[in-house]
């Protein structure tokens, strides 16, 4: 068990972590999430007692950790895979810390087969890549067979089975019973492997929640809504219906709408009373990761810009621009219309940037589901273009 | 202090799974050794050309300890680099996780780098003065001469707190950059020149090189100190201990 009580740290004016208070209970895998840069290793190294709070308190299993009896066979931490000397063999860094702890040797080799770097327990842990570098630091929290582990971002250069086999050693952890507290910034991973989630943003708790409950309570539902092929009309037709009754539909790239805000049976109404025919009404969850996104969307530090490329791309050789190909490009499929650029982006991405990735609405971020088209790349031409669609 | 045996067997592992360990103790005492032999050497042929004043006061064993200051630096580098090991690569947060206890942490890295030192500065030290007797022929001295061994305990003395110096100061330092950057051109150079400009020998020889080498002088005249060997020496585990205490201080204070 870990607990916080309104744990702070600040660095000069930066304040890493504010007032964070939170639970880690025994028995089941906790998902430390955030953005990078948003304290999640300040405050595992708090735990540790590696940093000191500027004010609040945390605590292990009651105790603060540098009050903790044999604090090595209690709580065992991979805080870094790169933090091993690489001069230095991966059994002999274990056995250094093993004799720290009064671990027998005999133990290093167990965790060195647990983590599957018996082969190489004799090399030197310079040549390891950064896969093995996990496993090795693995191997040294589970050395001391502690009720309490901690990892930071331990499937980071992991290949599948690499990941597959962490999140299955977190959630046998803690089906023995032992607190399991796992930090990461892929939600997806999260979703996967643990059982409650702790999320913060700029270092402020933002959920405290199982993932079950995170999932019911962040993701919005929404319906997908499908007119006939051919006829756009149709899909004009319904937009203007459902924004008239306070719904908010988008167009996906593959024709269909997004609809938000409306109840399906009540889509349903009013396409019938508009009189248009449906081949599509669904109703969907947004993913995890989405709503993950939006809760942490204004904490997060490092955000790109848009690369412009001004002044770098190149026209093409003769022919038309990209951009003017668009519209008359791809016969058959249905045209987007005045307002309504819900066209279909089927085939390869034009290098010119199609039109719906100009027109994405703005509330809907940068995470639609369907892998958005090249939609920023800022080809100027396709910007002409857009505007002339309007 | 909880587990000083452990943390010690740790600290030994530690030091004995890398490799600069070997390379620098081996540095040093190849190089204390071999370019005290080379000056023994030098000065057995010049013996008749020296001044009388030099003749007269011309210090055997202090001679054969000539190549100290060019082995001291090997010293200083594994000083550095075991405490550099830690903050350099991070394993720094691994060991203060397994030992909560900084001044235990501490304590036993102290004694284990401490102890290895004063063996490999003892051995260099004995070695070095009798290669340096048995060069310098009928010029040289013997062990049993008055303040002689004193002179070549000293000089393993000196060994290991130049070393423990370094090590602490490390540990205030906690990058090996800024560490070896202060240090090697200090002990090389600055302290050197400081010792023998007019103007600020006054000062520089309470510095704890120019201070702590007294100890390996059997002939005081040669060096003109206002103090003695061991006076000489102690002002140096002065410098030590401060240096160790700082060490102590920022290890406890400051964030992992």
């Amino acid at each position: 068990m870990i607990e916080a009580y309104g744990l702070t740290k600040r660095y000069g004016a930066k304040t890493a972590v504010y007032n964070l208070t939170f639970q880690v209970r025994p028995g089941a895998v906790t998902g430390f999430l955030g953005p990078n840069g948003s304290g999640k290793s300040t405050t595992m190294r708090m735990i540790l007692g590696l940093d000191t709070p500027t004010s609040g308190q945390v605590t292990v299993g009651g105790h603060a950790f540098k009050g903790l009896p044999n604090a090595p066979r209690q709580v065992g931490a991979l805080l870094d895979a790169k933090a091993v000397h690489g001069g230095r063999s991966a059994r002999n860094h274990l056995l250094s810390l093993a004799q720290l702890s009064g671990i027998p040797t005999r133990r290093v080799d167990e965790v060195l087969g647990v983590v599957g770097l018996q082969e190489v327990g004799k090399k030197r842990s310079k040549g390891f890549s950064l896969g093995m570098g996990q496993r090795l630091g693995i191997a040294a929290a589970l050395l001391g067979d502690p009720q309490v582990l901690l990892f930071d971002e331990p499937v980071n250069g992991l290949d599948p089975e690499g990941i597959l086999w962490v999140r299955n050693l977190m959630k046998r952890l803690a089906s023995e019973g032992r607190t399991v507290f796992v930090s990461s910034h892929l939600m997806s991973e999260m979703a996967q492997t643990a059982d409650h989630l702790i999320v913060i943003g700029r270092g402020q708790l933002m959920a405290d929640m199982s993932v079950n409950e995170f999932i019911t309570r962040n993701s919005v539902g929404f319906a997908r809504v499908r007119t006939p092929e051919g006829e756009p009309e149709q899909q004009e037709k319904l937009t203007a219906v459902l924004q008239e009754a306070g719904g908010q539909p988008q167009p996906e790239g593959d024709g269909a709408l997004r609809v938000t805000g409306l109840p399906l049976p009540h889509i349903s109404d009013l396409a019938h009373h508009a009189g248009v025919r449906l081949w599509e009404l669904s109703p969907h969850q947004a993913s995890l990761e989405e709503a993950y996104m939006r809760m942490t969307q204004g904490s997060v530090d490092y955000r790109s810009t848009v690369d412009e490329r001004a002044g770098l791309q190149q026209q093409m050789p003769g022919g038309p621009l990209p951009g003017q190909q668009m519209p008359g490009g791809l016969p058959g499929t249905p045209m987007p219309g005045q307002h309504m650029p819900g066209a279909p982006v089927p085939g390869p991405p034009m290098p010119g940037g199609p039109v719906p990735g100009q027109q994405m609405p703005a509330q809907q971020g940068g995470w639609a589901p369907p892998p958005p088209p090249p939609q920023d790349a800022p080809n100027p031409y396709a910007r002409a273009e857009g505007g002339d669609a309007r | 202090m909880a587990h000083v045996s452990r943390v010690l067997k740790s600290e030994w592992t530690k030091v004995r799974s890398v490799r600069s360990t070997l390379w620098t103790l081996v540095a040093s005492v190849v190089v204390t050794v071999g370019l005290g032999a080379m000056i023994c050497t030098l000065t057995q042929s010049e013996f008749s050309r020296m001044s009388t004043r030099s003749q007269l006061t011309f210090d055997p064993t202090y001679t054969a300890f000539a190549g100290m200051s060019l082995g001291q630096l090997a010293m200083i580098a594994f000083g550095v680099l075991v405490v550099s090991a830690e903050y350099g690569t991070g394993m720094i947060r691994s060991s203060l996780t397994a030992v909560p206890q900084r001044g235990t942490f501490l304590l036993c890295k102290v004694l284990v780098a401490g102890l290895l030192v004063l063996v490999v500065g003892m051995v260099t030290s004995f070695a070095t003065f009798f290669l340096g007797q048995a060069l310098l022929g009928d010029h040289g001295t013997n062990i049993g001469e008055p303040g002689v061994l004193r002179a070549v305990l000293g000089g393993g003395l000196y060994m290991t707190l130049i070393m423990l110096f370094s090590l602490g100061f490390t540990f205030v330092m906690r990058s090996p950059l800024l560490a070896f950057a202060i240090l090697m051109p200090w002990f090389f150079l600055v302290a050197n020149i400081l010792g023998s400009v007019s103007a600020t020998k006054k000062f520089a020889q309470y510095l704890p090189d120019q201070a702590g080498g007294t100890v390996m002088s059997v002939v005081p005249d040669s060096l003109d100190r206002p103090y003695g060997p061991w006076g000489g020496l102690l002002i140096m585990v002065a410098w030590t201990a401060v240096a160790l205490l700082a060490g102590y201080v920022v290890l406890k204070k400051r964030d992992a």
